[in-house]
């Protein structure tokens, strides 16, 4: 039984790129679910919209790296817009309903094989990333050029105490890192500010806050809109992390995933997001580092547990482990009991 | 509004007035009003086969409390969703103040000045009192998203609208409460803090659904002293109410409907001694309290039960 490498392993990816995906993305279904009560369960499309955004601007169409960027981002915007306008005046379970099918038109469309010289079919799209690999090599010879030397590097790497990151995953976690604060801030300040209570407002009741002259649907579309945004930048640094992007990362279970995150935070909580998303990959990889590690050193015989079932298990755990939180602490890590045990009419 | 309103010295009260100008009016539907805040003329609004609002005119005076009263079913609500925007009638017009008002959003008929409550009372209840109070204020500077980002721009407004919302807690012996929970108040305090937070959005016209349902006697008179202190205060108040006692208390008009129409208006006076009245809506509740009572309870008896095989 290797522990250190267990812990290690899992401590580092607990910190790493892999980790700000989720953050963003569940700090996106935070706006949207946990400040406004809108229930997108399609939070994998607006992610696969800054991804793709990305890979096709660069692949497919040619354009350089930031107009890629912004046409994800632009198409994270035309999504909420499309999904909003269409349900936000009907009652909360249709959003629900049409996000979890757009997500997987949205998916089926990428995989499809008709579309395959476009999107690449199920492989995805790959070759779009230098440019961002190379901001990071600037910032590595320009740290070098001032004597400060840094794993920001072909082949660099870090390696501090259980941490081991490699200088490309290292340069992604700077920008994803920095991208989760500057979100994490403007949250922040949104939420409260006299806008975000109107949000919260709407989340409580709706009628009432029309009653008082608040134009819901507007600021339903306005959530919408931001988390869906926040939900393309996760997606956008899944693509420069992995170098590629395949339709399968956008699955439906990614979006459950979030809200895993947002149940293990706590809901409407400015940090619940990072924070849940943190535990979420730690108790993720060491489950599956762990389990592995039991089943390849023999301690459970292979009868018992074998290597290849490894995988359902974590998630039979992982599940477990969320219906406990939800009858034990419903809040979630950073949640009020007294506001979560509240009779909502 | 209230702000410059100087409480009564020699002036006569605002209830003496509105009563002085309802009185003398004939008391049938459709009466027309000396100066009338809301105009209704041939509102219909069915649910399938059924009519559930049919109101050929109707006028309600500035200044004054109407009461709407009627047996459940009457498209008393209706009537109210569809005045303020929160249902699409089906045909008609209506005006408050001059403008037309129909087919315009609830948010809009709202930032007009004509503001509801809810017959089931919607306190936002993971919002403290005070936020919900906030909330209340019109035009407010923050609550666009890019100005609300940056808190200078409406830091100034927000201490203004929490004196207000202070000084309404105080007035409505909520202010105990400011930093709890809406969600931990008690019935009868949400009803309450419903009212005071319709009274943040400044509103002309108040449009109070049940105000009283589920309210204990003690708060009940404390709640009926606030409303006819709005009165005072210039603002005009329409109410849904059953309690015949709460209406006869502290209403200037009573304005009665049945199956979606209006088919009696007066002073409360006028009203509990209308036949019609009678055999329509009080006969079948109708308490010992009110003249001929005998008579009302047996005919009214038949048709409320008719009434009720025709819903079903």
């Amino acid at each position: 039984m290797n522990w250190e490498l267990i812990f290690s392993s899992s401590l580092s990816q607990a910190f790493g790129a892999g980790v700000v995906v989720y953050a963003l993305a569940a700090i996106g279904l935070n706006v949207q679910f946990g400040y406004t009560g809108l229930l997108n369960f399609g939070q994998a499309a607006f992610s696969a919209m800054g991804g793709y955004g990305l890979a096709l601007g660069v692949v497919t169409l040619g354009l350089p790296f930031w107009p890629s960027v912004l046409l994800g981002l632009v198409a994270a915007v035309v999504l909420a817009l499309l999904l909003g306008v269409s349900t936000l005046r009907l009652r909360a379970d249709y959003l629900a309903i049409a996000t979890v099918a757009a997500a997987e038109v949205i998916r089926r469309v990428f995989r499809s094989v008709s579309l395959s010289e476009v999107t690449g079919g199920a492989e995805g799209l790959r070759g779009f990333s230098d440019t961002f690999r190379e901001y990071g090599w600037a910032l590595g010879a320009f740290l070098d050029r001032i004597g400060i030397d840094s794993p920001l590097q072909r082949g660099g790497a870090l390696d501090v105490g259980p941490f081991f990151y490699t200088g490309t995953e290292l340069w992604t976690m700077i920008v994803g890192w920095s991208i989760v604060a500057a979100c994490l801030v403007l949250v922040w300040l949104a939420m409260r500010s006299p806008w975000g209570r109107v949000l919260k407002a709407i989340r409580e009741d709706e009628d009432a806050a029309r009653s008082l002259g608040k134009n819901a649907f507007s600021y339903k579309i306005q959530s919408l809109v931001l988390g869906g945004v926040i939900g393309a930048l996760a997606g956008f640094l899944l693509a420069v992390r992995q170098g590629n992007v395949a339709p399968d990362n956008f699955h439906t279970q990614f979006t459950f995933y979030l809200y895993a995150v947002l149940i293990l935070g706590g809901v409407a909580r400015i940090f619940g997001p990072v924070v849940g998303a943190i535990l979420f990959w730690f108790l993720f990889n060491f489950l599956t580092n762990l389990l592995a590690e039991l089943s390849r050193s023999g301690v459970l015989p292979a009868g018992v547990l074998d290597s290849t079932q490894v995988g359902s298990i974590v998630f039979v755990l992982l599940g477990v482990g969320i219906i406990l939180i939800l009858i034990f602490r419903p809040e979630g890590i950073f949640g009020d009991r007294r506001e979560i045990s509240l009779n909502v009419r | 509004m209230s702000a410059d309103h100087t409480p009564g010295t020699a002036a006569p009260s605002r209830m003496e007035e509105a009563r002085r100008a309802l009185s003398g009016l004939a008391p049938e539907p459709g009466v027309p009003k000396p100066d009338p805040i809301l105009v209704i003329d041939n509102v219909v609004r069915r649910f399938g086969g059924l009519t559930a609002v049919n109101v050929a005119h109707l006028e309600i005076q500035r200044g004054s409390i109407t009461a709407v009263i009627g047996p459940n079913g009457a498209g008393k609500t209706t009537l109210f969703n569809v005045l303020t925007g929160f249902d699409t009638a089906d045909a008609g017009t209506w005006t408050y103040n001059g403008h037309r008002l129909d087919g315009l959003r609830a948010h809009h008929v709202a930032r007009m000045g004509m503001v509801r409550t809810f017959q089931l009372t919607k306190a936002l209840s993971r919002l403290r009192v005070i936020e919900n109070m906030r909330l209340g204020a019109p035009r407010q500077v923050g609550e666009n998203f890019l100005m609300g980002l940056i808190p200078a721009l409406w830091r100034k407004q927000e201490e203004e609208i929490t004196e207000r919302a202070d000084a309404l807690l105080a007035r409505f012996r909520l202010d105990r409460m400011r930093d709890e929970f809406a969600g931990e108040l008690s019935g009868g305090q949400r009803k309450l803090l419903e009212m005071a937070r319709a009274l943040m959005a400044e509103p002309q016209l108040l449009m109070l659904d049940e105000p009283t349902a589920g309210v204990n006697p003690a708060l009940k008179q404390s709640l009926l002293g606030h409303i006819r202190q709005l009165r005072e205060d210039g603002l005009t108040v329409v109410f849904v109410e059953h309690d015949m006692d709460v209406v006869h208390d502290i209403s200037d008009w009573v304005v009665v409907m049945g199956e979606g129409a209006v088919v009696a208006e007066g002073t409360p006076e006028e009203v509990m001694a209308n036949p019609r009245v009678i055999d329509a809506y009080l006969g079948a509740h109708h308490d010992s309290a009110l003249p001929a009572a005998g008579d009302g309870a047996a005919s009214g008896n038949g048709t409320a039960s008719q009434g009720e095989g025709s819903e079903r």
